[in-house]
């Protein structure tokens, strides 16, 4: 077994313990301590960015709570104008409503006087055509033209009776 | 390479583990010479050290794919750290990433054919696991003086059977550096044997039975990877539980 031979050990040994040595000054003094410093950097920005962000985080959520404000206050004043636009409407519609029906009902009692005028007109004219025809009937019958007056108190009588 | 005739190991398996001398070197009677075990290791330094630097040679804030790789490595050890010793073993993170990088490199270059596996010999992964042994264990007293030994009378046992268990807590720790060590050298050594046994199949058998071996070999050169993995892992890990103990006596 080549393991086993005494007369290779010194060299062996004394390599080892210079490479051992040397790769322990390399690594220790130069080596390790970039890399250290490398991954301390590296953690140092990352810790830094995940601030930065947490922070612009906590803007933007400051942001959004202002920006939902104000949309709540926009839409309750919205709600409002609507409120009050529809009141407002509400209360024109129901004066001109109101108005209409005013002067409606004059329209109308002026149309019912006016009818009545009418009416009063109509009723003289037909009593003197019916004094007319009912002198003209009885100068027919009787061959002499009666008298104004009785024919008018027919009629009066007459119109009377039948109103009732 | 010409002695390798003469080599008892020659075509076996375990020619592979030879030690070969490419530089012979002297110094105060310890022979230093520049081996192929030597080359790999200064290899696997240069490899640790060109991932890491040229990986964090921009030092991006988003990574390259290279860097990200480097900064896998490097956290992969430290949450390792922190979750078996806590934030007191950060001292220490130096030296536990060091431990995984380089055992992790010579696991993995062993990897290459025709390479040498380091961590194939037992001296190297018992040098290794003696540098921890006996750094936790002076850690443990300079931290906690002669109260360390407390470390052998776990809470809550029988006076009766004390004397016992404080035996086997001696000897547990004690055998610490070996199974550590021999864990990492057998796999390495084991797996790397039988990629060479069946290696050696391929070409018996040649083209009409070789295509067993061959795909078995495939799947194993997989698994070989994951344990290069595993076993750099599973060492770094044991030195972060062993140096917990020290440093939070239980």
């Amino acid at each position: 077994m080549p393991q086993l031979v005494v007369a290779d050990f010194a060299p062996q040994l004394v390599w080892l313990a210079i490479t051992f040595t040397l790769l322990y000054l390399i690594l220790a003094r130069v080596a390790l301590p970039r890399i250290a410093t490398t991954l301390e950097k590296r953690r140092d920005v990352i810790a830094n960015d995940l601030d930065e962000a947490g922070s612009l985080k906590r803007q933007g959520e400051e942001a959004l709570k202002v920006y939902e404000a104000a949309l709540a206050a926009a839409r309750g004043r919205a709600l409002a104008i609507a409120g009050e636009t529809r009141q407002r409407l509400t209360a024109e519609s129901d004066r001109e409503k109101a108005a209409l029906g005013a002067s409606l009902a004059r329209q109308g009692a002026e149309a019912g006087l006016r009818i009545a005028a009418a009416k009063k007109e109509a009723m003289t004219n037909v009593r003197q055509i019916a004094a007319g025809a009912a002198a003209g009937i009885v100068a027919k019958l009787l061959g002499a033209a009666p008298d104004g007056t009785a024919v008018n108190a027919a009629i009066d009588a007459t119109l009377s009776g039948g109103r009732d | 390479m010409a002695t390798e005739h003469h080599n008892p190991f020659a075509h076996s398996p375990m020619a592979q583990f030879e030690i070969h001398r490419f530089i012979p070197m002297q110094a105060g009677g310890v022979d230093v010479s520049f081996t192929n075990s030597s080359l790999f290791m200064v290899v696997a330094l240069m490899a640790v050290t060109l991932f890491l630097s040229l990986g964090m040679r921009r030092g991006a804030l988003v990574p390259s794919r290279w860097q990200s790789m480097a900064e896998l490595s490097y956290e992969f050890v430290a949450n390792m750290m922190r979750d078996t010793v806590g934030t007191a073993g950060q001292k220490f993170f130096p030296f536990v990433f060091t431990l995984f990088m380089f055992v992790l490199f010579t696991n993995m270059l062993g990897m290459v054919p025709y390479s040498f596996t380091v961590t194939s010999h037992i001296i190297v992964t018992f040098a290794l696991a003696s540098l921890v042994f006996i750094g936790v264990t002076v850690l443990g007293f300079i931290k906690h003086g002669i109260g360390y030994l407390k470390l052998f009378v776990p809470h809550g046992v029988p006076a009766l059977l004390l004397p016992l268990i404080v035996v086997i807590e001696v000897i547990s720790y004690l055998s610490r550096p070996i199974s550590l060590s021999v864990r990492l050298f057998a796999n390495m050594m084991a797996g790397h044997t039988m990629l060479k046994v069946f290696g050696g199949f391929i070409i018996m058998l040649g083209y009409l039975g070789g295509w067993l071996p061959l795909a078995f070999s495939v799947a194993f050169i997989g698994l070989e990877i994951l344990v290069a993995f595993l076993q750099a892992y599973v060492f770094a890990v044991l030195t972060c539980i062993y140096l917990n103990d020290a440093l939070h006596l239980h």
